[in-house]
């Protein structure tokens, strides 16, 4: 039993270490994206965490807590570093709790792709046979929708039934982004599928719940970082759309950059800048931290682009020597 | 020869026979999603403003007192038919909503296409020449950028900068106000040349500017992307290495033996970008105030006018599904491979 448990540890560490993997074998322009990416990101979500102690103001105060209205559509100033929107908010609080609402819908939006997904992914890819079909079916008819107009009808109906939140924002853009986790996981399990490997453990009785949890998951799983860390910058951009049009997280439930874009627009007419370029750069800049990450992983982790560094070689003193050490 | 030509035509047959099962749920789908609303359509667009009477009037006219089923096989009639009904808040046949606005958004889209393939085909070519050098860093940079920036902030900082600040260019709408001309074609453009209206068709080119060029900045992305992958992936290609063997000049053989093969690929996945395209002109025509399918469609939806909506939606599924068939045709025809 001591030994299982060796194993099982030894095997947990090493996943651990292959997650870290891309991070050390990147090089050069990539490993600048990567960790460039890594940064930004990492900054977002601390913006978005310590949001209330960042912004000088709430996302929705139009007032100084002594009472004092703001100004309306003020210029950047020492009290406003932003300036002020036409309903007098503090440009620079609602670009800070921005982050936040992004950050809650983007993690939750590509969490629930993920876990409807991958496992109806690699259900279709083992089983195939008519399940199969229809399922594969509706996921190129959803593919060939235009992303935001299905985004746009889901928040809609949705707005309606469970009002217009972080969950409904999450909800219509996960079903975007399902049908392709579900495609490219169920191609990488086709082909795996008629691996030797699987097809010693099913000679070897092992269930179907086994051959998929055990021995494919971990197999199909490779691609899946690249396309969740880009679907998330996609994501992103889908929750500024349909902000932008008026279906994203309503204005009273937080600040939302797409939003604020829209109400922008109309300012831009009378020369007042500051209340879209502040939310719009925050957009970019997210998008660009995850879209590095994503090209980050993609370099190292695609053969067909991966550029290894030379490496000298290193011959071990003994073979187990070299096993310990990695153990 | 022959036997080439007919398994062109085998191909063309069953991929849109493969494509039909796709497009009827395709259209199951947005019917389903247009029923599933709560509450009751007609009630919900133009309740309160109307006696009851003609409320039960209007839900009869639409069909929607029948049954599901009635109206899901009236539906797929009406797609057949290529007719939506009318709408429920202006009572215009959709129809007719689809055809006007369609051009303004054909304009738009196409417009903005000749921006993206312009620039970015060039651009992914530079880039994958040299790859890994600055020339290669600051252009993925550029195509990430263009990537990140919504399309309707890149349209806003356009309106900042030439519409209010410099001036050069109008920032809203398809033409002036005063502009008419006798609707033909319904492309602004094509009507202005036939009425012969030369001021008219210039007004129309500048106000196009701008939202094309935003539009197509977003896409611009995306071919650089491609093209430069494809190309670094055939110029790992072993008739490249043969080419060079040959003595073959470097710049032909990137341009003319890499860069064709490159642009293949670049086509397939073209199709699947036409979503994009069309999702970023909704964006697009909002922020440019366009009056193309796009901003009807927000309105409609706006008004809960759910006859409209899943007219508009239907059509851009359908365009969709077309183009990408097309896509693949055209696919077979340059490239004898890509065959079933």
């Amino acid at each position: 039993m001591a030994g299982t448990a060796a194993i099982e540890q030894s095997t947990r560490r090493s996943r651990f270490g292959r997650a870290l993997k891309p991070f050390r074998d990147a090089q050069g322009l990539s490993r600048w994206l990567l960790w460039t990416g890594v940064a930004l990101t990492m900054l977002f979500v601390m913006v978005a965490v310590l949001a209330p102690w960042i912004a000088p103001y709430d996302f929705n105060q139009v007032a100084t807590s002594d009472g004092g209205p703001f100004p309306k559509q003020a210029a950047p100033s020492g009290e406003h570093w932003f300036g002020t929107s036409v309903r007098s908010e503090d440009v620079f609080s609602r670009v800070v709790f921005g982050a936040r609402i992004a950050v809650e819908v983007v993690a939750l939006a590509v969490a629930v792709s993920l876990v409807v997904g991958v496992p109806l992914g690699l259900i279709s890819g083992y089983f195939g046979g008519w399940v199969d079909r229809v399922l594969v079916l509706i996921a190129d008819a959803l593919f060939a929708f235009p992303y935001l107009l299905l985004a746009i009808v889901i928040a809609f109906l949705l707005s309606d039934a469970i009002g217009g939140g972080v969950v409904t924002a999450a909800l219509a853009i996960t079903v975007v982004y399902v049908p392709q986790y579900f495609r490219v996981v169920r191609n990488s399990t086709l082909s795996a599928r008629e691996a030797t490997y699987v097809e010693a453990a099913r000679a070897l009785g092992a269930r179907p719940r086994t051959v998929i949890t055990r021995y494919l998951f971990g197999n199909v799983i490779q691609s899946v970082p690249v396309i969740a860390t880009l679907n998330a910058a996609d994501a992103m951009l889908t929750l500024a759309g349909l902000g932008f049009l008026g279906y994203g997280i309503q204005p009273t439930e937080g600040a939302e950059w797409g939003y604020d874009l829209q109400r922008a627009v109309l300012d831009v007419a009378a020369d007042i800048w500051w209340t879209g370029v502040f939310p719009g750069m925050a957009i970019v800049l997210f998008v660009v931290a995850l879209t590095l990450v994503g090209e980050g992983l993609n370099d190292t982790l695609n053969p067909t682009l991966r550029k290894r560094r030379i490496e000298k070689v290193h011959i071990p003193p003994r073979a187990d020597a070299e096993q310990g050490a990695r153990s | 020869m022959a036997r080439s030509g007919g398994s062109l035509r085998t191909y063309a047959l069953s991929r849109i026979a493969l494509t039909l099962p796709m497009v009827l749920i395709l259209l199951t789908m947005v019917f389903l999603l247009m029923r599933v609303a709560p509450g009751d359509p007609v009630q919900s667009a133009v309740g309160g403003r109307l006696p009851p009477d003609q409320i039960a009037q209007i839900r009869a006219d639409a069909g929607l007192d029948e049954s599901l089923v009635v109206q899901y096989f009236e539906y797929l009639g009406q797609v057949a038919t290529l007719d939506f009904g009318e709408t429920i808040t202006d009572n215009r046949p959709v129809s007719d909503v689809i055809i006007d606005s369609g051009g303004a958004t054909l304009t738009l889209t196409l417009a903005a296409l000749l921006v993206a393939v312009g620039l970015g085909l060039p651009l992914g070519l530079l880039a994958g020449r040299y790859r890994d050098t600055a020339i290669d860093g600051s252009l993925r940079i550029f195509g990430i950028l263009t990537y990140a920036a919504p399309v309707f902030f890149v349209g806003l900082l356009a309106q900042l900068l030439f519409g209010s600040i410099l001036g050069w260019l109008p920032t809203t709408g398809e033409a002036d106000p005063i502009t008419f001309v006798d609707e033909v074609t319904h492309i602004l453009l094509i009507d202005s040349l036939i009425a012969g209206d030369t001021a008219a068709f210039q007004d129309a080119l500048l106000h196009l500017v701008l939202p094309a060029a935003t539009l197509g900045l977003l896409v611009t992305g995306v071919f650089l992307r491609l093209t430069r992958v494809n190309l670094m992936q055939a110029l790992q290609g072993d008739y490249i290495e043969a080419a060079r063997a040959r003595g073959i000049g470097e710049r032909s053989v990137v341009v003319r033996h890499a860069f064709r093969n490159a642009l293949v690929p670049v086509i397939t996945v073209f199709g699947l970008q036409v979503a994009l395209l069309l999702s970023g002109a909704v964006l697009t025509e909002l922020t440019f105030d366009w009056p193309g399918l796009g901003s009807e469609l927000i309105a409609y939806l706006n008004e809960r006018d759910y006859i409209a909506v899943q007219g508009i939606i239907t059509v851009f599924a359908l365009v969709v599904v077309v183009i990408s068939i097309l896509i693949d045709l055209v696919n077979a025809m340059i490239d004898p491979r890509v065959r079933y």
